[in-house]
């Protein structure tokens, strides 16, 4: 059963410098439904495909709020999610309670990262099968930062995380440069059509299995949205006027030169490592 | 006569003065206090607000010793904010209400020095106020003080509120509830009496009125000169503050 | 009774589970009772105490200022104590009390400091913030029964943005462009709220230390715990600075023709 011989235990390297198991936790997060996230001057927004396990089931939540300045994707196993999002929720609360102070967007990120850390160097633990897109507003700003099970976060214009996200990135990495200076109905139409790239081949976006999370002041197709346009999340019949402002794809500009979705990894293949 | 050793144990309480007033209405509610904070003969500040939005349908009004208060409103909105990440929606008053007895009750033996009262729009659209002890006994009702000036305050809303010692003219009858003018016209004049006649009650007055859903009382609002509303969800009900001068000396 | 068959005849300081038979978080504290710590007594009463401390906000920022005695009782114990303190570059704090206390605050928001520095995010704390935390420092150990003896101002200037507040050994905490503790409280608030409320945007610097001095020195005739040396902070968009310790003259020929108490014998 054993792909590897250096696996079975997080705290041992194997002779390539590698944590075989944290590895595979990266793959856990590759595992689940893809989640995008971009930011402008103004704006931070995700973008999240739900999957539902079948036409009698609902669709899984993808976004979780923390304060009213933060807000995150999620990509992986959605219980350690939950465990995560909960301290995330406390260390925002202590820091309203100790300091008066919305909790830096950075320092939140950092938290759940050296969390994460511990997992990949204690004896006895696993690291966390889930990755984070996390956006915040603070005094410097919209933010967007990624967090991943090794225990890494970093701070990006535009990212995204989980099955296929490779085709959403190469999306991204086409039209970044626009972000900076876009409006929240272009970012949100940017992270639609992103996040589309992900889908398999007969899948559409739709009311049902998409979700938006916004930080930044009202969008034209948002109501009754306090002016500090706290983190919200927009789902079922309030994304349709936002999936309306979508092109389709073969008139999309330079959507036809985006390469073939990545094919997922299944279940029974060998996990592949990179180089 | 014999001395025996003085033992002088360390008091974690004092009384910093002022008064909370809130009256419901069909559809609406108005919570009120006054701003002055003060220690025995000393004003500490002229401007330390006693009253607190916890959501767009539930205002907090804390009175009695203020670093209690301040800590008892902190640690509400803790737990309304875990309710909101749970539910993904504010808590209804009752619940709130229910809340704040267990969170009382939990310090019955070290309490907090703090009278509450608890004003805003129930579920089923109707103004209510909740008032408690420092340990946590509540009920609800049609109108309340609590504070230094309680006892020059409830006896006037007694009368005013519940007609007490009034008959009505022959072949009429008192109302169930008065409209929201006439409320924050007697609000006005109840602060403005116990600050004649308090040492501890002066220096501003802030009201909070709470509107029901689609409520008709907001005509009563319209005149009123530096309104300012503080609403921040979709879910119907308004929040307003009106802020007044009482004398300061 | 433990229904976990695991911690049935465990020895009484297992520190860990040797064979990691369950998560850390459910084994039994088996530590020893601190039988020790039961017996301590907290604070009761201040020991070596501080007198007034005195802040206004005016036109540049905040200006606060405090003098150097620590008593010991009546005794004019220590002459030359610093009873103000920088907390960063955007943060005074000023405080009466019991000084051991003040200088375990001292300590403490030193060590906050750094350890926030060491986030290297360039966020640092501001006034609003340190006021916050010792609020909440002091209410806790009031809630103790443990409390840090001190009355304490805290002063600032960040984002253009003046800040002024006080807290007290209960966690009281209040807000107002003239603050003071102490004797203070009695003798120079009502000094200060004349000088100052309503022209906190007007008045200058030099303006704003002639009202300090004044209270300072009517302080010195009037409290018998105060001393003729005091600082002067500032804290404006320039940072954070404390003066050197200076006296101010005074008169006491007039105390020669004050009859009714004292060695005179008419």
């Amino acid at each position: 059963m054993f792909r590897n011989t250096y696996d079975s235990d997080n705290t041992v390297f194997s002779p390539q410098g590698r944590l075989h198991q944290v590895e595979y936790a990266l793959e856990a997060v590759k595992q689940g439904s893809a989640a995008v996230g971009l930011r402008s001057k103004t704006h931070s927004v995700l973008l999240a495909l739900k999957r539902s396990t079948g036409e009698l089931a609902s669709y899984q939540q993808k976004m979780f709020r923390i304060d009213d300045h933060v807000g995150i994707a999620i990509a992986g196993l959605t219980s350690d999610a939950r465990v995560l999002s909960n301290f995330m929720r406390q260390q925002a609360m202590s820091s309203k309670m100790v300091f008066n102070r919305p909790i830096p967007v950075n320092r939140l990120v950092s938290s759940i990262a050296d969390k994460a850390q511990v997992n990949t160097q204690e004896y006895g633990r696993r690291p966390y099968g889930v990755g984070f897109l996390v956006i915040g507003q603070d005094n410097s700003g919209p933010h967007l930062y990624e967090f991943s099970p090794s225990g890494n976060s970093y701070e990006y214009y535009a990212m995204s995380i989980g099955a296929r996200s490779q085709s959403a990135k190469t999306y991204l990495e086409k039209h970044y440069e626009s972000f900076a200076d876009s409006s929240l109905e272009d970012l949100v139409r940017h992270g639609l059509h992103a996040l589309r790239e992900t889908l398999q081949q007969d899948k559409e976006l739709n009311v049902n299995n998409t979700s938006i999370g916004i930080v930044g002041p009202a969008s034209v197709h948002e109501k009754a949205v306090p002016p500090a346009g706290p983190f919200r999340i927009v789902e079922n019949e309030a994304v349709e006027p936002f999936l309306q402002t979508m092109i389709a794809k073969d008139t999309a500009t330079g959507a036809g030169a985006v390469p073939p979705a990545a094919a997922a990894a299944t279940g029974d293949e060998d996990v592949q490592m990179a180089g | 006569m014999t001395q025996r050793p003085q033992q002088h144990s360390f008091n974690p309480y004092t009384e910093n003065g002022g008064t909370i007033l809130a009256i419901a209405g069909a559809d609406f509610s108005v919570i009120a206090g006054d701003t002055r904070q003060s220690e025995g003969y000393s004003i500490q500040t002229r401007y330390a607000p006693k009253v607190f939005r916890l959501t767009d349908k539930a205002v907090l009004a804390v009175n009695g010793f203020a670093a209690d208060g301040n800590m008892f409103v902190k640690k509400v909105r803790q737990r309304l904010e875990w309710y909101r990440h749970a539910h993904s929606k504010d808590m209804p008053i009752r619940a709130i209400a229910r809340l704040i007895q267990t969170m009382l009750y939990a310090r019955r033996f070290f309490p907090y020095y703090v009278y509450n009262i608890l004003g805003g729009i129930e579920e089923d659209g109707t103004g209510a106020v909740y008032s408690f002890d420092p340990v946590g006994s509540y009920e609800r009702e049609a109108c309340r003080a609590a504070g230094a000036a309680q006892s020059l305050v409830q006896p006037f809303l007694d009368n005013q509120i519940y007609f007490k010692n009034q008959t009505p003219a022959p072949g009429t009858s008192f109302p169930q509830h008065l409209p929201l003018n006439t409320v924050l016209s007697l609000v006005i004049d109840s602060f403005t009496g116990a600050t004649e006649r308090h040492i501890e009650v002066g220096d501003s007055l802030e009201m909070y009125v709470v509107l029901a859903k689609e409520s008709p009382s907001i005509q009563a609002l319209q005149n009123i000169s530096g309104i300012q509303e503080k609403t921040s969800t979709a879910d119907g009900e308004r929040i307003f503050v009106i802020r007044r001068d009482l004398k300061k000396d | 009774m433990d229904h976990f068959p695991t911690n049935w005849g465990r020895p009484r300081n297992d520190a860990y589970d040797a064979y990691g038979t369950y998560p850390i978080a459910q084994r039994p504290q088996n530590n020893p009772k601190d039988a020790f710590s039961a017996g301590v007594q907290h604070t009761q009463q201040p020991i070596v105490t501080g007198t007034s401390v005195l802040a206004i906000k005016y036109k540049d920022g905040i200006m606060m200022a405090a003098d150097n005695l620590a008593s010991y009782g009546s005794l004019a114990r220590f002459k030359d104590i610093q009873r103000l303190h920088a907390v960063g570059n955007n943060t005074m704090i000023g405080a009466g009390g019991d000084m051991s206390d003040f200088q375990y605050i001292q300590n403490m928001l030193d060590e906050l400091m750094i350890d926030e520095f060491t986030a290297q995010d360039g966020l640092a704390l501001g006034p609003a913030e340190i006021h916050e935390y010792l609020s909440q420092v002091l209410y806790a150990r009031r809630t103790k029964m443990n409390p840090l003896w001190n009355s304490i101002l805290v002063g600032g200037f960040k984002d253009g943005q003046r800040f002024l507040a006080y807290v007290d050994l209960l966690g009281t905490t209040y807000s107002a462009s003239t603050l003071a503790t102490g004797y203070g409280s009695y003798i120079a608030q009502p000094l200060l709220r004349k000088a100052v409320e309503g022209r906190e945007d007007v008045i200058t610097e030099a303006e704003a230390l002639e009202i300090i001095e004044t209270s300072m020195r009517v302080l010195y005739y009037r409290d018998a715990r105060s001393l003729n040396k005091f600082q002067v902070a500032t804290i404006t968009a320039e940072g954070a600075k404390i003066s050197e310790s200076k006296s101010l003259d005074t008169t006491w020929s007039f105390a020669e023709g004050i009859r009714g108490y004292g060695a005179q014998t008419q």
